[in-house]
């Protein structure tokens, strides 16, 4: 797959003889390395291969009639279909929304929370909570404890101060969809970049104060330039996570109202799953596929290369 | 920090770090909160603050007889994926880290470069392959899939935690007369025990959490705790308070998990490009 390509021409499998450096050097590591490589070649190639096989067939689970090549018409009727453009902008408006709300509350929490203050860690345990809270868990205490537009939290506190309550997920969906993932997402950014704000070196941020410098140009000018590498591999990280959304949607609104929330990962999983087309679905399996492609490379052409190894 | 110099706090900041930490813990202890409530009460609206708390969902609860198979299987399919990935990431781990090559950069970003593969792209193939296998609805397909998902993250995790360790001293024993064996039993093994642990923890956060395989690869026998909290979201059971009791079940013990080794989770969750 491109993806190996992308990331700087690995190699696919390691040589057999390879001259050791280090400690130790003539252990022969092949033994050691090869189940971990022939394993994730295998999990790469095998799924990938059977995608672009079935994306040119015709095929479908519930009429055994209908098979043969299809040539690219899975491809010309899916490019066709207005639900794919749009279950684009829907994973892009998800992925970009998200990151940029996190990173940039994650940075300014991140900042206040690097005071010191009273309780400071158990506030940051119950910060970090709802990461570890299961996307369904999440998604339908959202749903219904809190958003509910009859018995919702919400909807009662819209009452209290005489407003109307509001069905946020039929009025906002995508937005409430999104509330959700950045309450999931924020704990996540806050951590990251918290911990590389404590890394900092104190006593450069002393010798920036003794020659008077004040807090915001401190943070501006060595605190977030020393974040950058925790804010790149946020993004990265986050990219890949968002970009295959699929349990809050499919808890909260399944895809709807109409296409309002269905990202592509939805989309084919509908396709997919409940119209059975397995031709149809692996051609929009192969743009997935195409797309992250892109998203990669450009992730590890300016993100990878930050990371440490 | 705690030299003992009891640094005087900034109370604003202090306060409104407070007020966010509150706000963002707030919709789980709401949750707990509605765990107690009678499922008439739970969908009381202006809703009930004080009230008289009772057991009845969680009794409930452990009577289905379901509840405890959904749990086991969340057990086995994280403890069980997690095991393989690291009885297979350990040696690849340990040889990238204390024999490198020219390989082992580009070995290491190849193998994150799979975790972007869209799980959506391959679905089709998989869900045939589980068919055809037989292995729909059951847990060793999770427990494949969640190996081999994981397995980048749990390489990488120890990666950078071995690196991090002496290299010099198996030279060190070795000179010393040890033998290989006993060179990794007693030398090696206490030192990366502490890395290993903490990839498994992380390890199975995310496979108890895991939901786009479990929701589309099993229907009633193997479908673990994330599967069994989506089915309350059908419309017509309003059963709010047996939900929240469930939902506490299911992600105390990763949240108590998520809080004990939360710092050792950042080097995990940014291939060790934070610490």
């Amino acid at each position: 797959m491109s993806a190996t390509t992308a990331s700087g021409g690995a190699p696919a499998s390691p040589k057999p003889r390879q001259k050791k450096k280090g400690p130790g050097g003539g252990v022969n590591t092949l033994p050691l390395l090869a189940p971990s490589v022939i394993l994730l070649l295998i999990w790469m190639i095998v799924p990938l291969a059977m995608t672009l096989f079935f994306a040119f067939r015709r095929y479908n689970l519930l009429n055994p009639m209908i098979h043969g090549w299809a040539g690219f018409r899975n491809f010309e009727f899916l490019l066709k279909d207005p639900a794919l453009l749009h279950s684009l902008v829907v994973s892009v408006i998800i992925v970009v929304g998200v990151i940029v709300i996190t990173i940039c509350l994650g940075t300014v929490l991140a900042a206040i929370f690097n005071q010191p203050f009273r309780g400071q860690g158990v506030a940051r345990v119950l910060m970090i909570s709802p990461f570890f809270v299961m996307p369904t868990v999440s998604a339908l205490v959202w749903k219904n404890l809190l958003l509910d537009p009859v018995s919702g939290l919400f909807a009662a506190m819209f009452r209290m101060v005489g407003l109307q309550p509001v069905a946020w997920f039929s009025v906002f969906p995508l937005g409430s969809v999104m509330t959700i993932l950045c309450w999931e997402w924020l704990p996540y950014a806050f951590l990251i970049l918290f911990t590389a704000l404590q890394s900092m070196d104190e006593e450069q941020l002393e010798a920036a104060r003794l020659d008077g410098a004040s807090a915001l140009d401190i943070f501006f000018n060595i605190q977030l330039p020393h974040m950058s590498r925790a804010i790149s591999v946020t993004i990265m990280i986050e990219m890949i996570f968002l970009l295959s959304v699929f349990a809050e949607i499919y808890v909260t609104t399944g895809g709807g109202p109409g296409y309002a929330t269905t990202n592509l990962t939805f989309l084919i999983y509908q396709r997919a799953l409940l119209a059975f087309n397995v031709g149809g679905a692996s051609a929009a399996g192969v743009i997935a596929i195409i797309l992250a492609n892109i998203v990669s490379a450009f992730l590890t052409r300016s993100v990878a290369k930050r990371l440490e190894v | 920090m705690s030299y003992g110099v009891a640094k005087k706090g900034s109370p604003i900041a202090g306060t409104i770090a407070w007020i966010v930490a509150l706000l963002m813990f707030f919709p789980i202890a709401w949750m707990v909160l509605a765990s107690f409530k009678t499922e008439v009460q739970a969908v009381q609206s202006p809703p009930l603050i004080i009230f008289h708390p009772t057991l009845i969902n969680y009794r409930d609860i452990f009577a289905e007889a379901n509840y405890l198979q959904f749990a086991w299987n969340s057990i086995a399919i994280s403890v069980g994926a997690t095991l393989l990935s690291l009885i297979i990431g350990v040696p690849a781990a340990f040889s990238m880290a204390f024999y490198p090559t020219h390989r082992t950069r580009g070995l290491l970003l190849w193998m994150l470069s799979t975790k972007m593969l869209p799980a959506v792209g391959v679905l089709v193939p998989i869900y045939l392959l589980c068919r055809d296998a037989g292995l729909l609805d059951s847990k060793t397909a999770l427990i494949i899939i969640n190996m081999l998902s994981n397995l980048p993250i749990a390489i990488w995790m120890l990666y950078t935690f071995f690196r991090d360790l002496p290299k010099d001293i198996i030279e060190a024993s070795r000179i010393d007369g040890a033998n290989l064996r006993q060179v990794l039993v007693h030398v090696l093994l206490p030192l990366v025990m502490p890395g290993i642990a903490s990839t498994g923890l992380l390890g199975i956060i995310l496979c108890w959490n895991e939901a786009f395989w479990s929701l589309n690869l099993t229907a009633h026998s193997a479908a673990p705790l994330t599967a069994f909290i989506a089915s309350f979201s059908a419309p017509q059971g309003l059963f709010w308070a047996k939900l929240s009791a469930a939902s506490v079940l299911a992600i105390a013990p990763i949240l108590i998990f998520g809080w004990i080794s939360q710092k050792q989770l950042v080097s995990g969750l940014t291939f060790g490009a934070v610490k």
